[in-house]
C-alpha cells in the first residue's frame, strides 16, 4: 500500500517540478523565475523525503534540511540583489 | 493497527502530492506575480508538511523510534515561506510597478510603507543608518548606491550629501503624488482596470 502511494507521490511531485520548469522558462519577470526556483527547491525536498521513506533510511533528512536552508538563503539573496543591486553592502 | 498506520501514511503521501501539484499548477497558470505567490507559499508548504508527517510515521512504524528531524524541517519551512514571499512581493513592487498604481491604497491616505518612510521619523534616517555613516566610510557612498540600485525607488535615499536636491525635489514629488492620485481615482471610476504589469519607468510622473 505504501509503495503505491509512494509512486503516486513521486509522480505528483515530478509533474510539479515540470510545471515549475515551465514557469522558470516562461516567467516574464525575474521575480517569477526566482519564485519558480524556490518552488523547485521545495518540491525537490519533498522528493528527497519520499525517497527516504522508500529506502527506509533516515539519511536523507540532513540532505533535505540543507536543501531547505540553502534554498531559503539563495532566494533571499536573489531578492536582495533585485532590490538593491547588491547582496552585502 | 499496523495496517491503519500504513493507510494513514499512504493517505498523507497522496494528499501531499495533491497539494504539491496544486501549488505548482497555480504557479504555472495564474496571471500575475502577486497572485502566483499564493500557490507555492501555501500549497507546497502543506505538501511538505504531509510528506514529513508521513515519513515520521513510517519511521515510527519501522520501530526505529521517534525522530524529530522532520519537525525541524517543517518548522524551518513554515518560518521561511512567508519571508521569501514577502521579499519577492517587495522586489516585484519596487521593480515592476509604478508607485501608487496597481496597488490598492491604504486606509490612512499615506503611501505604502515600502515606498515611503513612516511619518513618525519625519523622513529622516533611522539611527542605525546615521551611525553607520558617521563611522566614516562613505562620502562617496550615496552616489554609488544611487548608481547601483536598479530603480530609484529607495524608500529613503541617504540624505546628507544631497539634502539640497531632496529639498528641491520635494514639491515636485508632492505634485507627482497628486497626479498619481487623480489618475488612480479616475481609473477606479472607469471600473477596474487590470493592474499594469510592466509599466516603463521613464513615463513616471515624478521626473517633472
Amino acid at each position: 500500500m505504501i509503495t503505491v502511494a509512494l509512486w503516486i507521490g513521486f509522480a505528483c511531485f515530478a509533474v510539479a517540478l515540470v510545471l515549475n520548469l515551465y514557469r522558470l522558462y516562461l516567467g516574464p519577470s525575474i521575480a517569477d523565475r526566482v519564485l519558480a526556483l524556490d518552488t523547485m527547491v521545495i518540491n525537490g525536498i519533498a522528493i528527497l523525503i519520499l525517497y527516504g521513506i522508500y529506502e527506509g533510511t533516515a539519511v536523507y533528512f540532513e540532505a533535505s534540511l540543507l536543501f531547505a536552508m540553502v534554498g531559503f538563503i539563495s532566494t533571499v539573496a536573489y531578492c536582495k540583489f533585485m532590490l538593491r543591486g547588491d547582496i552585502i553592502e | 493497527m499496523e495496517i491503519l498506520i500504513e493507510a494513514l501514511i499512504a493517505l498523507l503521501i497522496i494528499a501531499a502530492g495533491f497539494f504539491g501539484i496544486v501549488g505548482s499548477y497555480g504557479l504555472a497558470k495564474l496571471p500575475d506575480l502577486m497572485t502566483r505567490l499564493h500557490g507555492p507559499t501555501k500549497a507546497t508548504t502543506l505538501g511538505i508538511g504531509g510528506v514529513l508527517i508521513a515519513s515520521m510515521l513510517s519511521i515510527l512504524l519501522a520501530g526505529k523510534g521517534f525522530s524529530s528531524h522532520e519537525l525541524l524541517i517543517t518548522l524551518f519551512l513554515f518560518l521561511t515561506a512567508p519571508l521569501t514571499a514577502n521579499f519577492l512581493a517587495k522586489s516585484f513592487l519596487h521593480r515592476h510597478m509604478k508607485r501608487r498604481e496597481g496597488v490598492p491604497e491604504p486606509h490612512s491616505g499615506r503611501s505604502w510603507a515600502t515606498f515611503e518612510a513612516p511619518p513618525e521619523t519625519n523622513g529622516e534616517e533611522p539611527n542605525s543608518l546615521e551611525a553607520a555613516r558617521q563611522h566614516g566610510d562613505d562620502a562617496a557612498a550615496p552616489a554609488q548606491l544611487e548608481a547601483k540600485t536598479p530603480v530609484s525607488t529607495l524608500p529613503n535615499p541617504p540624505a546628507k550629501a544631497k539634502g539640497a536636491k531632496a529639498k528641491a525635489k520635494a514639491p515636485a514629488k508632492a505634485k507627482a503624488k497628486a497626479k498619481a492620485k487623480a489618475k488612480t481615482s479616475a481609473k477606479r471610476a472607469s471600473k477596474k482596470a487590470p493592474p499594469k504589469k510592466t509599466a516603463p519607468k521613464k513615463t513616471a510622473p515624478k521626473k517633472s
